[in-house]
């Protein structure tokens, strides 16, 4: 840490730093930042942002960067600030990490910071017409000002960047999006193909794909604003309602990033279900993902067999939590009750019978000649733009990204399992699907250590450590990631230390991996047939309300 | 209007036939007297429509999965006539909302459900479409799919479990065979009411913001 420290000191000399916390954190002036940014990409590898949390702190309105070498797997926190609440302009740096494009655009929305330099700020998640920047704490939320609209918005195509001249003075540029001369298409926001309320302007030459607007926010259901005004323990239940499909892996994010901040110890056996749950649910999401891409690829069939298995799975859910989906089982300290106890039996024969079925989803769907004419070679994604793009989970690990949190930075019980990281080189269409296949292998070895681990416990044990009913977490932040279905999930939470008895969190941020995924639409389709953009979306696989919140 | 046994195992007629609300629509269609003609007629039409029913599926988020077990094999709503899950609005009797509605989609429905074609039925499935859920007090999403277009059915539940949603089928089929096409139809009346109602709000509702607005510009007090 001090070696960083001494080095980021030489770089810029005008840095603070703050060592109270878990992780180094920089406070550097917005002047300095973007130099800065340069040469910690350039000079000291940290060439992954994994987070950008937009703040209001009242006084100021700020970023918070984590950053992580994908050498080392180090992070470090940044922190960048201003106090023009009027006008609130910070330095971009997306053109350092590409991933900062759309992640900005996001703060722009919610805070209304505008980035100097940024090619392209419009809102990303709300209406063009909407008023205010919901997450400030200031926002006026009354009805009047955003009432229910139901004409369709206007000027979808204007944009704007805020350029910085040679000598310091800024400049507003106003653009199109689109030229006159470009042929768009529209898709979504209701198409069966982009798996949910995704909308893409596309302009095509032919039939070829020049280049895709995403335009999103057709479920953007506000939950960063909703937890703030509920106590931790409420708003547990919004973080399975993200990624649906990977309902119990955010859930566990949050709980362990809130175990983190009041530094509860967790009983072993409660991890160890956890594990299990969260296993479960990969498998129930990838074998979804097989379907749906199957599906779109006019395989209609092969839908029903993957459905056939996840009914397995749902079964296990029902049993154990009361509930198919939406299960809210794990809670802070552990989880809310014990395993059902046919548990072990039926996950035991789950992880039996998925080896034949894998076998034969392959034999269906896998070889067959308009998958592989589909999938080969069709939207590549190199390892550079992956790791520029912080593209994680499946997709990241079929460009050959080492990004498996699991394995980066094991949490719960990954490190007493033995599984391996599955890494494909080719970054296409086919290796994203080969992936997820593998993947669901790996989840089943998993799943039977487990299992074994479970029966070793005896039926019934210790499933939840003693946590206070109210709960105040000290000031401070805190980041915590886990690996959900599609990439590494994590959470942000900011107190303020509030002696109040119901306390609220300050901010709390989700960093969702498909936000992430859908920044490469564009780079993945372009120059492809515009039929392959359904096939290429469905094998990143997003879901569109994690990319929302 | 006898309505035909529904034979499902787990289920009892008599648990299935507890809906009041339709038992009154049918004296009320009734009241007036039909011709028997027209009657019967009416009889084959409702018969024929309520068991090929064809979804829309608009699914904006988590039930819509639920919905697609639905489709697969173990629940197989096939066995209802509800099978063919339609992606166009054109070719589909009902919509079926799943999900959260939030501000910038409003519009979008609302066209959708404009582009239906006679007759045309709306399912809110899941509390979300009912009352914004879970998500009611946020700032950007819309309090219930009624506040935008008329529902005939609502289907409780975060999602509602496939029983659930079979049973919530289930009484829309009741309802298309308590109706009345032939000879002035009730649907439409009622529809017609609905948007009436809407726009005048949307009225009200524009001139206090007007209001609002002009009291903003020149400080002077809000007049109620
Ligand atoms: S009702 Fe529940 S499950 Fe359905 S869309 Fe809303 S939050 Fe999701």
């Amino acid at each position: 840490m001090a070696d960083i420290q001494e080095k980021i000191g030489a770089l810029c000399p005008e840095a603070q730093f703050d060592t109270s916390g878990e992780l180094l954190l920089v406070i550097v002036p917005d002047e300095k930042w973007h130099a800065l940014a340069k040469a910690l990409k350039e000079e000291l590898h940290y060439d992954y942002l994994t987070a950008l949390v937009g703040m209001d702190w009242k006084d100021s309105l700020g970023c918070m960067y984590y950053l992580t070498n994908t050498d080392t797997q180090e992070m470090l926190h940044v922190k960048v600030s201003t106090t023009d609440r009027e006008n609130p302009r910070l330095h971009t740096v997306s053109d350092v990490w590409a991933v900062a494009n759309y992640q900005e655009r996001e703060v722009y929305d919610f805070f209304g910071i505008v980035f100097i330099n940024h090619p392209d700020m419009r809102r990303f998640f709300l209406r063009n017409d909407w008023v205010g920047y919901p997450l400030r704490k200031d926002y006026d939320d009354s009805p009047e000002l955003n009432p229910l609209r139901l004409n369709p918005e206007e000027n979808e195509d204007d944009t704007f960047s805020l350029i910085e001249e040679a000598d310091g003075t800024l400049k507003r540029i106003d653009k199109k999006v689109f030229g006159p001369e470009e042929y768009v298409i529209n898709v979504g926001p209701q198409h069966p193909s982009t798996h949910g309320v995704m909308r893409y302007r596309t302009s095509i030459d032919g039939e070829l794909v020049k280049k895709v607007d995403v335009v999103s926010g057709y479920i953007h259901r506000g939950i960063e604003k909703l937890c703030e005004g509920m106590s931790y323990q409420s708003t547990l239940l919004y973080p399975e309602r993200l990624d649906y499909m990977a309902a119990h892996m955010n859930r566990h994010a949050v709980c362990l990033c809130l175990e983190k901040a009041l530094g509860i110890e967790v009983p072993h056996r409660a991890e160890l279900i956890r594990m299990m749950m969260d296993e479960l649910m990969r498998l129930s999401s990838h074998l979804l993902s097989y379907g749906c891409l199957t599906m779109d690829q006019g395989a209609t069939t092969a839908f029903f067999y993957g459905f056939r298995e996840r009914e397995l799975i749902y079964e296990i859910f029902d049993k154990t939590c009361g509930a198919r989906m939406s299960m809210s089982y794990s809670t802070i300290g552990g989880v809310v009750k014990d395993v059902h106890p046919d548990f072990i039996k039926d996950v035991r024969h789950l992880c039996a019978v998925m080896p034949d079925k894998l076998k034969e989803y392959h034999k269906l769907f896998t070889g067959n000649v308009i998958a592989v004419g589909r999938m080969k070679g069709v939207g590549i994604l190199s390892k550079e733009d992956a790791i520029n793009y912080a593209i994680t989970g499946p997709s990241g690990r079929a460009s050959g990204v080492h990004c498996d949190v699991r394995k980066c930075h094991p949490y719960s019980l990954y490190n007493e399992v033995e599984f391996d990281e599955v890494l494909l080189e080719s970054g296409d269409s086919m290796d994203r699907y080969m992936v997820r296949m593998k993947e669901m292998e790996q989840s089943v070895k998993i799943l039977e250590q487990c299992c074994d681990m479970l029966e070793k416990e005896g039926i019934e044990g210790e499933y939840c450590a003693k946590v206070p009913k109210m709960i105040k977490l000290p000031a401070g932040h805190w980041y915590q990631q886990v690996e959900a279905s599609r990439g590494a999930f994590g959470v942000y939470i900011e107190s303020d230390g509030d002696p109040k008895p119901f306390q609220k969190p300050y901010r709390m941020h989700f960093q969702s991996p498909c936000f992430n995924l859908v920044g490469v639409v564009d780079l993945t389709c372009k120059d492809n047939l515009f039929a392959d953009l359904i096939s290429i979306t469905a094998s990143i696989d997003y879901v569109i309300p994690d990319i929302d919140r | 209007m006898e309505i035909k046994r529904p034979k499902i195992k787990s289920m009892k007629h008599e648990d299935f036939k507890d809906n009041e609300y339709i038992d009154q629509l049918v004296a009320e269609l009734n009241a007036a007297g039909t011709n028997v003609v027209v009657g019967k007629l009416d009889q084959l039409l409702n018969w024929s429509r309520s068991n090929s029913l064809w979804p829309f599926c608009f699914g904006t988020s988590c039930c819509a999965i639920e919905f697609m077990c639905l489709g697969a094999a173990r629940y197989d709503m096939a066995r209802f006539g509800f099978e063919v899950a339609r992606n166009s609005p054109r070719q589909a009797d009902y919509i079926m909302c799943q999900g959260t509605i939030t501000y910038r989609m409003a519009p979008a429905l609302l066209r959708l459900y404009e582009q239906m074609a006679e007759p045309k039925y709306v399912i809110a499935c899941g509390g979300c479409t009912i009352s914004g859920g879970p998500f009611k007090n946020s700032y950007c999403v819309v309090k219930g799919v009624d506040e935008i277009i008329p529902v005939d059915v609502y289907m409780p539940g975060c999602p509602p479990r496939p029983e659930a949603m079979f049973y919530g089928l289930m009484q829309l089929q009741r309802k298309i065979k308590a109706s009345k096409f032939l000879g002035g139809d009730n649907r439409k009346e009622d529809r017609k009411k609905f948007f009436e109602a809407k726009a005048a709000e949307e009225k009200d509702a524009a001139m206090r913001a007007e209001q609002m607005r002009l009291a903003r510009e020149s400080k002077a007090p809000v007049l109620e």
